[in-house]
């Protein structure tokens, strides 16, 4: 027998396991990706994938003039870049504040409260966020009609979305984006530190000379790989926010991929555009991904 | 170790401002429970609502569950978690415990597929029409299988079974055990942090489960939890406006949120010990 053979009868309980596994990569993975050709067709529900008729890259040009892409792409980008300067950060200046407490049951509380809410879901966080925020009976409306100010319809307003969305989100994950970083500073030399003091080194120094210095690896690397999700500017979130109020700042890639393909049937364009979003996104990971390896030797594969 | 004045004030200012953290995490949960319980009549009163009710009421919380789709989601995302946290152990395990060892033929080719998923995808629509074709739509099961195993989860469980001692495992073949026994007896039971780790990471997502719920289902009595959690913000829900004791529609609102979040808040502090261990490994990998 062939040693191949042999190696696969000898592992031929495993590569069974890999192949449940796979059987669903296959069907659920695969098989979209190999539906992505309807966007090169006129495609008709209950077709086949590739039944035709074929019409190139006509759903690309459509899309490409159609003025709402431009506002689209905008949208995704500008959200995304706002969630990378107000979510990135923070959790770094929070990692750095936990640390330098003394207190280990006081520490250990502030971190269960702050992870928690990244467990919730958007609807029960848009939910708390209307117990605030609401025009009829939320609490900050209520705090500006006491001061004699006019109310805000912060969850209809086009002024206000994106910073309703980047702030539910700051509030739903800086505490989880802490643990990264917290493990980071664990592993920095506490004799570093020692001789810090002994230098006579404050604490601000101690956390600009030695703290900062011993995670900026894994800030770097975190940072880059993020700025390849550019094109994921949350999807879910939005969709449970938004309101036909505020499409103009709201809308991006996925959700109106998602009401063009599935509210208004129209799969081939809606096709397109993923295919686009995917092809984009797959580049900007590898990029990122390439810089970061050249970085570190370290990126995610 | 004696502090400078220096750092003594250091120490203050900081507990001081995670103590503000603290506040800012809890507070809103203190006050979507406090609404929660506000009686219709303090709610006139004050033409708003108070921090903390004088009077506490639960008539919110009957209307939740005796009038409201709020139940039937509950069952329907408590029937999803429960079935897709199993499915889903079961079936990345297996996996992972396939790709764990290196002498498997074709391992780096599998790895491969499952690497290239999470960075390029058919997206929305083509995955849609896959569900479609195969039958599930409009069933539970458009909720489970499509998303059975995470890549990333599968990978963080892999590289967990890759760090158990092989001398463990030669010592089961040496009494006879097959790989399922190995799996079995030897993998398994050591493997309990990121068995729980994983679960953990399941359940919340399916628990959480809303744009598959919009996407993939449209029979009402099938919605997932938050579906119905987010309809019932969208507007009042018809039985609402029937109802012969008047709750504030907001103070039901709230009411379904926290029957909605208390699940996880109730699970939430006998994990943490293994959700920061797994956070960290998926961190590294991706």
């Amino acid at each position: 027998m062939a040693p191949l053979m042999k190696r696969m009868m000898r592992y031929r309980q495993r590569l069974l396991y890999i192949w449940i596994g796979l059987s669903f990569f296959i069907v659920f993975k695969y098989w979209p990706m190999y539906g992505l050709v309807i966007a090169f067709q006129n495609y008709r529900p209950g077709n086949g994938f590739l039944e035709g008729p074929w019409v190139g890259f006509a759903h690309f040009q459509t899309f490409f003039d159609n003025p709402n892409f431009t506002q689209v792409f905008i949208n995704t980008v500008l959200i995304s870049l706002y969630r990378l300067v107000w979510t990135f950060f923070p959790p770094i200046l929070l990692a750095i504040l936990l640390n330098e407490l003394r207190t280990e049951w006081y520490k250990k509380t502030v971190q269960t409260l702050s992870y928690l809410p990244h467990f919730l879901s958007w609807v029960i966080i848009y939910g708390i966020a209307f117990a605030f925020l609401s025009e009829g009976r939320g609490l900050v409306n209520s705090w500006l009609t006491t001061f004699g100010l006019d109310k805000i319809p912060f969850l209809m307003s086009d002024t206000w979305f994106r910073s309703i969305l980047v702030g539910t989100d700051m509030w739903k994950d800086t505490g989880w984006g802490t643990i990264i970083y917290l493990a980071a500073i664990a592993g920095i030399n506490p004799s570093l530190y020692e001789a810090a003091v002994m230098d006579g080194a404050n604490k601000f120094r101690q956390i600009w000379h030695i703290t900062i210095p011993g995670i900026a690896t894994v800030v770097f690397l975190l940072f880059i790989l993020n700025t390849g999700k550019v094109l994921d500017a949350g999807l879910e979130q939005i969709l449970v926010f938004y309101n036909p109020l505020v499409y103009s700042v709201a809308d991006i890639i996925d959700t109106w991929t998602y009401r063009v393909g599935i509210t208004e049937g129209r799969y081939s364009l809606a096709s397109a555009v993923g295919f686009f979003k995917s092809f984009v996104g797959l580049i900007l990971v590898m990029a990122t991904n390439y810089a970061a390896k050249k970085y570190n030797d370290s990126g995610i594969w | 170790m004696k502090h400078t004045r220096g750092e003594r004030v250091f120490y203050a200012i900081n507990a001081l401002l995670l103590a503000i953290v603290g506040i800012v995490c809890l507070f809103p949960f203190l006050y979507v429970i406090s609404v929660s319980l506000t009686p219709l009549t303090e709610v006139m009163k004050h033409n708003g609502f108070l921090v903390i009710p004088r009077d506490v009421t639960f008539a919110a919380y009957k209307q939740v569950f005796n009038q409201s789709s709020i139940p039937q989601g509950f069952k329907n995302t408590v029937i999803i978690t429960l079935v897709s946290v199993v499915l889903s152990l079961v079936v990345t395990s297996l996996m992972a415990f396939g790709l764990a060892k290196k002498e498997v033929p074709g391992r780096k080719i599998y790895l491969f597929l499952v690497v290239f998923t999470i960075l390029f995808h058919g997206g929305i629509i083509p995955t849609f029409l896959v569900v479609k074709s195969v039958g599930l739509l409009n069933s539970l099961w458009a909720l489970i299988i499509p998303n059975m195993i995470v890549p990333l989860n599968l990978l963080i469980m892999k590289t967990f079974f890759e760090q158990i001692p092989p001398e463990l495992e030669d010592a089961a073949v040496i009494d006879g055990s097959g790989e399922y026994g190995i799996l079995r007896h030897v993998v398994l039971p050591l493997s309990a942090p990121v068995l729980a780790t994983i679960g953990l990471f399941y359940a919340v997502q399916n628990w959480n489960i809303y744009f598959l719920g919009i996407l993939y289902i449209s029979d009402p009595h099938l919605y997932p939890l938050q579906v119905v959690l987010r309809q019932l913000f969208a507007a009042p829900d018809p039985t609402f406006m029937n109802a012969e004791v008047a709750v504030p529609p907001e103070t039901m609102k709230m009411a379904a949120v926290v029957v909605s979040t208390l699940p996880i808040v109730m699970v939430y502090p006998f994990l943490q010990k293994y959700f920061v261990k797994g956070a960290n490994l998926g961190a590294v990998k991706g």
